[in-house]
């Protein structure tokens, strides 16, 4: 629209960049799914279609459980995280002194290197006796999941209609009520993208993980790591399918919820 | 906005309660309530440890891994500089500075081809139509979400020996050879080039977005042609996108560790490596928290260099 306003406002060579941006953004990502489903071991040549490569995947034990462990770990992180960013949302949904240090604080984790994260928590588990295993990965997660969740509850927040809370209490409704009756439908989409975001962050994670995560609790992008270091194989590319399309899955559904209009 | 404005509660309070009034009176206390929980997660299990770490990297060595209490050092960070002679003499070993000035090096080359590829195709989306803008930044982001180890895989996969990139080269008879393009700097480039390309073309993009075209059009009628408005007009513009993008790129590029053993083999070291091999089989915690502690202050002071030059301009041009 507004390049019609004016042709020279249109850049030549600026389309052809954006193109190929697009295209090396998604070649890889197409590659991987198309090859998955391969059924030629050496993976470059195709020799036809096939589905064995997921059903070895579904039937590798080591893989199920990798796969247990990440659920359980992003689930109660999420859980958790999402209470925490959705009160913390409430609270700093209007300005007082202090407002930029509270976010600041909270937008932290995104703004430390993974590996630095990652070293501290280390630390800081052996050094207090926390032992390594599930519980240290699910308090690591949950810090770093926290912004994720904070950020889409806090945009809704702030797009939301004030003078419709005005409206509840003018009907005498209390503030729990206004609360419950108002905001919190109000706010639903918004604490349901972040949680969706929170838990494709922690279901992704490997930097943090694989230093926080003791010997019995591998997660699976630790077990494709180990997978990975072996060398390419098709249950290597299925595996890897399954993951990017659950990321993508979530992440549509996150960014759909967060465009609905209440 | 009024005082008859209903404040949002975090639990239940019955209308007169003693607990609701104290903090129906005290906003404050109703604030702490609500963000406090989450700031004290990530003071205690976020910032914490970070102090922790500081701490570390001026204790004494353990003999097998771990650190000694009470002894205080500054050898880690000499350790970066210098190796110990028996006699206790230092010597200047450079091994570890290679290491530095290699990451910076890998770590500037990719945000300039970030920024290469990141600023035409982020100044074609803002002239977009608003609903293909929304669905090109959509489109921009979805790979950001997808988990890190498969997206260095699925470059394994084309940059191989006789992998994609070889095999379709070779079909079209450009060349007969495979290029060995995996486990090479290039490589390291393309991996890390393809992870953050996504934080160099948003923050352009949304000071693009924002930006009074009819400056560029002014440009136009006092003579400038394309060229000159791009140089003279929308970079300077845009200019805080464009560093906020670098910064964004290069900042997790320097403490990047996957990408260098995936995608360079483990043959050349960048800093998040170096960092990793000490908490591994070099076990010396000091000196991992040593170089993890000077990462981090890398990074604050750029942000906080960034937020005091920039603060506010992105918002109000």
């Amino acid at each position: 629209m507004r390049a019609s306003v004016n042709p020279l406002l249109r850049f030549p060579g600026a389309r052809g960049v954006a193109v190929l941006f697009f295209a090396y953004l998604y070649l890889p990502i197409v590659v991987l799914i198309g090859l998955s489903f391969n059924a030629n071991r050496s993976a470059t040549i195709w020799t036809g279609f096939t589905t064995d490569w997921y059903a070895q995947v579904v039937q590798n034990n080591q893989i199920l459980s990798a796969a247990q462990n990440s659920l359980v770990v992003a689930a109660i992180a999420t859980v958790i995280s999402t209470a925490l960013a959705t009160l913390a949302a409430l609270g700093t949904a209007r300005r007082f002194s202090g407002w930029t240090m509270a976010n600041a604080v909270i937008a932290l984790p995104l703004v430390v290197p993974e590996v630095v994260t990652a070293v501290a928590t280390l630390l800081f588990f052996v050094l207090i006796g926390i032992r390594l295993g599930l519980l240290s990965v699910i308090i690591a997660h949950v810090v770093f999941c926290i912004p994720f969740a904070y950020l889409p509850i806090r945009a809704r927040l702030e797009g939301m209609d004030a003078t419709l809370r005005e409206a509840a209490s003018d009907l005498y409704a209390d503030e729990w009520r206004t609360f419950r009756r108002v905001t919190l439908p109000l706010l639903w989409p918004g604490i349901l993208s972040g949680a969706m975001l929170a838990f494709i962050i922690s279901l992704d994670d490997f930097v943090i993980t694989s230093f926080v995560a003791g010997p019995g609790a591998s997660t699976l992008p630790i077990y494709i790591y180990t997978l990975i270091r072996i060398g390419v194989s098709p249950e290597v590319n299925a595996i890897s399918a399954i993951m990017l399309v659950i990321s993508i899955v979530f992440v549509s559904l996150s960014f759909l919820i967060q465009r609905w209009r209440a | 906005m009024t005082t008859t404005t209903a404040r949002v509660e975090p639990r239940p309070l019955g209308k007169s309660g003693p607990t609701s009034d104290l903090i129906r009176r005290r906003p404050w206390l109703q604030r702490l309530l609500l963000i406090g929980p989450a700031l004290a997660t990530i003071g205690v299990f976020g910032i914490l440890p970070l102090c922790l770490m500081g701490l570390v990297s001026f204790l004494e060595r353990g003999m097998n891994g771990g650190v000694v209490w009470g002894e205080y050092t500054t050898e880690a960070y000499v350790n970066f500089l210098f190796d110990r002679d028996l006699d206790d003499s230092l010597i200047f070993n450079s091994d570890y500075l290679q290491i530095f000035l290699r990451s910076f090096l890998q770590s500037a080359s990719t945000t300039v081809l970030a920024l290469l590829i990141g600023f035409p195709t982020a100044l074609y989306m803002a002239l977009q139509p608003e609903r293909r803008r929304n669905l090109l930044v959509f489109l921009v982001t979805i790979p950001f979400w997808t988990n890190l180890l498969v997206r260095n895989y699925s470059w394994i996969l084309l940059l191989r020996a006789n992998g994609l990139i070889d095999t379709a080269l070779q079909s079209i008879g450009l060349t007969s050879e495979p290029l060995n393009l995996l486990y090479t700097d290039f490589a390291i480039a393309v991996g890390l080039t393809y992870s953050y390309l996504p934080f160099m073309v948003l923050p352009i993009y949304a000071s693009l977005e924002k930006l009074d075209w009819r400056l560029v059009e002014a440009a136009y009628d006092l003579g400038a042609n394309r060229l000159r408005a791009l140089a003279r007009v929308i970079i300077p513009l845009s200019a805080p996108g464009i560093i906020a993008g670098a910064i964004l790129v290069f900042i997790p590029c320097l403490g990047a560790y996957v990408t260098p053993v995936l995608l360079g083999g483990g043959k050349t070291l960048m800093i998040g490596n170096l960092i990793q091999l000490q908490f591994g089989s070099s076990r010396n915690w000091p000196f991992g928290a040593a170089l993890s502690f000077s990462l981090l202050g890398l990074v604050l002071i750029t942000m906080v260099i960034y937020l005091v030059r920039y603060r506010g301009k992105a918002a109000h041009p």
